[in-house]
């Protein structure tokens, strides 16, 4: 059993402790929106936010985050209200097959909160997410666009 | 024109009966369901035809029949509805009819098979004279109220007025009374130059739920009682399953059952598909992986070379006499190029939910082709076509991946050995890694003959390599040729070769290793496309020639072509010289019916890291229905090629694919991202393909231009082998 603090509620799963965190975020916690993509803190599909800071899920154990405030994508929002990464994506018309981009997202999100003005190598250096649609040049406007609102 | 399929059919009706309608003769309007009795949707609101439901609130639902996958066609194909309908953009919501509907109603919506860049370019005639049939009925319906002349009236944004009078309806009210009219037979649609959402660049109409999270791919799907499972496949193609030692995972949590699927795979069913997966890490398994264990990337490297000289060839495309041209030239240049096999690596690995009772096999998943999809549940189940059916899904990515069928049947087999009890399977990366449908592999020789002047008078390409028709679509070979090999080298057709050469010979000696081809983003354009421009890049040198001047003089006869050459030529620059460091690269080609070129600005640190500074492509796909996501396609596409020049090799040890995940078989991150330019130059009068043509040639761009910074000419995929990486 783990106790985990997801989006500000707090589950009480019944898996083991070193289950990676990814799959009790999706099977037990029934929130799908982070994704499998690699398994190996690859990709970035699965990035959720730990205390803030973009954590691949897949890489990390319940019991690694047991305690911690875990945010997904399902958290980003406040209630009906999206995130403004989420309304920069949307105006942006950024997402292609869509299914990196909870990961993304997570992952601008957190940057954004360190650095709200980042540079093209700020970004280069912080987003190492794959998109194999090739969303990038969209990503990076739409980060640019946000911090110059 | 439909072709009937009977709703009792077997697969292989079913197979023959959609490979005849081919092209989608299927129309969604001619079919007589108008009358008394209205078809129904979901929701009991009213069909006007097969392709539009109109709820009360005037909402309109477009039935589109093609996948969406990223690609954005989902978008494109309500579009083209939305523009004969007249109906109002920011009302328009879209549904993915069944495949199993799409059988027991005649294949009303024609094709599914969402690839070849056909989605849109494959059904814009009928999806716009549904638009236009549902536009007539529900004008129809409102003057038949209204006891007026349907001439009389006309219709914008979803409201219907009555000219003279000045009275108006909407859509919503009339749609009961029209999905009760017979639906017209002369249809009309629009002259192009009246397009008031064609050519628009409206925002995808699936964004929302993907920043959000809620959309659900088929790895999303959660049923009640559901289980999940993971399953192993014989690592070597050709081999088979032997045994398995079940006790050693005895009372393993979570664990329901451990099964054969098929002769190859074994799966672990468990209540999580973490718990499935661990168990199946755990399970001892024996394979017999047959002779094909004795093949490695080695031995079928040499099995190519050895068709590059003699032997028996498939001839894709020839004018006079090359051979004796070659032999009576002052000069000839000869050069050997290779491509490797890729794996699609979609984001989403494959994945597939099934729920198998004795008189029901219901598939969830994301499909390229949900027809294909519905026939390989019906084999799996054995069930006949009325008691299946597949709900399609939108997809994490498909770039060909998703055709094909093979994880369909997979879990169908898995759910059938647990009836009543739905089933999802997920691969592992690792699984969809190592069992791919593979870029195919090749290699080329290119021999050229000029003559005292420097001019080309001879050009020989000869392709030694693996057919993707011949493993799966043997039906479509021509005389034992597989004509999808010639991808832009055609004499004519949508895919033709951009320059001429009085003396031509391009040949295809066919091998087919073990591993399974597949349909990889671009398909053979990409090594295509790559042999052609980078010769004809050497041939420019070698004859002391610009390089575009140099293919200029051969595209007088090919001016869509040029076109879009001397387009991207003119944006980054070509006659003024680059910055200081940087150096250019050119290349075009013509595929899927769109003519599309690119040049590249690239930097090159110590011959080993190469920066692409800037990317110029351009498109004519003869109509752009959505510029804005074309722009995107174009851009992506530079991510998938490019990934697949500097990363994409797929190689083979004892019969296996060595590569298991993004650690061996990377992908290009935001770092490496050039900027790109896009140029959608549409001239009218034919519809050719986007989400595909732009893929090849950014690689050979790209490659001319390390030539033109180093002097080196790179003949060989991926750059990572030669350890040439992304700076």
């Amino acid at each position: 059993m783990a106790n985990l603090t997801i989006n500000g509620k707090t589950f009480t799963l019944d898996v083991e402790a070193d289950t990676p965190l990814l799959w009790a975020i999706r099977e037990n916690a029934g929130l799908t929106g982070t994704k499998y993509g690699c398994g190996i803190a690859q990709c970035g599909a699965c990035t959720v936010h730990l205390d803030g800071v973009a954590t691949r899920s897949c890489g990390i154990s319940v019991a690694e985050a047991e305690g911690k405030k875990i945010t997904t994508i399902e958290g980003l929002g406040s209630g009906a209200t999206l995130h403004k990464v989420q309304e920069a994506w949307i105006a942006q018309d950024v997402p292609q097959c869509g299914y990196c981009q909870s990961g993304m997202i997570m992952a601008v999100t957190a940057l954004l909160n360190e650095k709200p003005k980042p540079t093209d190598a700020d970004i280069d250096e912080a987003i190492t997410n794959i998109c194999r649609c090739g969303t990038f040049q969209q990503v990076r406007e739409a980060i640019h666009t946000i911090a110059s609102a | 024109m439909n072709k009937h399929v009977s709703p009792k059919l077997n697969r292989r009706a079913f197979v023959i009966g959609t490979a005849a309608v081919g092209a989608g003769l299927a129309i969604g309007f001619d079919l007589p369901f108008g009358g008394p009795t209205v078809v129904r949707a979901a929701d009991g609101s009213p069909e006007v035809n097969a392709w539009v439901v109109i709820r009360p609130d005037d909402t309109v639902v477009i039935r589109v029949a093609r996948s969406e996958m990223g690609q954005g066609s989902l978008t494109g194909l309500a579009q083209l509805v939305a523009e004969e309908l007249e109906c109002d953009w920011t009302k328009v919501t879209t549904e993915f009819p069944s495949p199993g509907q799409n059988v027991a109603r005649k294949r009303v919506w024609g094709d599914y098979s969402t690839g070849g860049s056909r989605g849109i370019r494959g059904s814009h005639d009928y999806v716009r004279k549904g638009g236009a049939a549902a536009r007539m009925m529900l004008i129809q319906a409102a003057a038949n109220d209204w006891k007026v002349p349907a001439s009389e009236c006309t219709a914008v944004n979803s409201v219907i007025t009555h000219t003279p009078s000045g009275k108006t309806t909407t859509y919503g009210k009339v749609a009961e009374a029209a999905a009760k009219l017979t639906p017209p037979t002369d249809v009309k649609l629009k002259d192009p130059k009246d397009w008031r959402l064609i050519g628009k660049g409206v925002k995808r109409l699936d964004t929302p739920d993907k920043v959000t999270g809620t959309t659900v791919y088929g790895i999303d799907v959660k049923l009640p009682g559901m289980l999940n499972a993971a399953i192993k496949d014989c690592p070597v193609t050709g081999g088979k399953l032997k045994s398995y030692d079940e006790a050693k995972i005895a009372g393993m949590k979570g664990v329901k059952k451990v099964m054969k699927v098929g002769d190859t795979a074994v799966a672990v069913v468990a209540d999580t598909f973490w718990h499935a997966k661990t168990a199946l890490d755990a399970l001892p398994i024996v394979w017999d992986e047959g002779e094909n264990a004795k093949v490695s990337s080695a031995s079928i490297a040499k099995w190519l070379a050895e068709g590059l000289d003699g032997g028996p060839a498939y001839v894709g495309n020839s004018n006079g006499d090359t051979k004796a041209a070659l032999v009576g030239a002052a000069k000839t240049i000869e050069a050997v190029y290779n491509y490797p096999y890729q794996n699609h690596a979609t984001m989403e690995p494959m994945n597939a939910t099934a729920l198998y009772t004795a008189d029901k096999c219901e598939v969830w998943c994301g499909t390229q082709n949900g027809e294909a999809a519905f026939a390989a549940a019906l084999e799996a189940s054995e069930l006949p076509a009325e008691k299946c059916d597949v709900n399609k899904l939108l997809l994490g990515g498909g770039f060909g991946r998703r055709g094909q069928t093979d994880y369909v049947r997979q879990a169908v087999l898995i759910a059938k050995q647990m009836p009543g009890t739905p089933i999802k399977l997920i691969w592992t990366r690792e699984e969809d890694m190592t069992h791919g449908r593979y870029h195919p592999v090749t290699q080329c020789k290119l021999t050229a003959g000029f003559d005292a002047d420097n001019n080309l008078t001879a050009f020989h390409m000869r392709i030694s390599g693996q057919s993707i028709l011949a493993s799966l679509r043997p039906d479509a070979l021509v005389k034992g040729m597989d004509p999808a090999t010639f991808a832009g080298l055609n004499a004519k057709g949508d895919a033709p070769f951009g320059y001429s050469v009085p003396n031509l010979l391009i040949e295809h000696s066919m091998r087919n290793p073990h591993i399974i081809p597949g349909f990889w983003r671009g398909v053979n354009v990409n090594q295509n496309a790559i042999y052609v421009e980078c010769f004809m890049d050497e041939l420019a040198h070698a004859a002391g020639q610009d390089p575009l001047e140099f293919r200029r003089k051969l595209m007088k006869d090919h001016p869509k072509h040029l076109a879009v050459l001397e387009a991207v030529a003119e944006k980054i620059g070509w006659s003024t010289a680059p910055p200081q460091g940087v150096y250019r690269g050119l290349a075009h080609f013509a595929s899927y019916g769109s003519y599309v070129a690119a040049a590249a600005e690239i930097s090159v640190i110590d011959g080993t890291k190469i920066k692409v500074h800037r990317i110029v492509a351009a498109t004519d796909p003869g109509y752009a229905v959505n510029p804005a996501q074309i722009e995107r396609q174009i851009a992506g596409s530079f991510v998938y090629g490019l990934s697949g020049l500097f990363y994409g090799g797929i190689t083979v040890k004892d019969g296996a694919v060595e590569q298991t995940n993004f650690d061996t078989y990377d992908s290009m991150r935001i770092a490496a991202m050039p900027k790109v330019e896009s140029i959608v130059m549409p001239s009218g009068g034919f519809w050719g393909g986007v989400g595909e043509p732009t893929i090849g040639v950014a690689g050979p761009a790209v490659l001319n231009a390390y030539f033109a910074a180093t002097g080196k000419r790179i003949r060989s995929v991926p750059l990572r082998d030669q350890n040439i990486t992304f700076a």
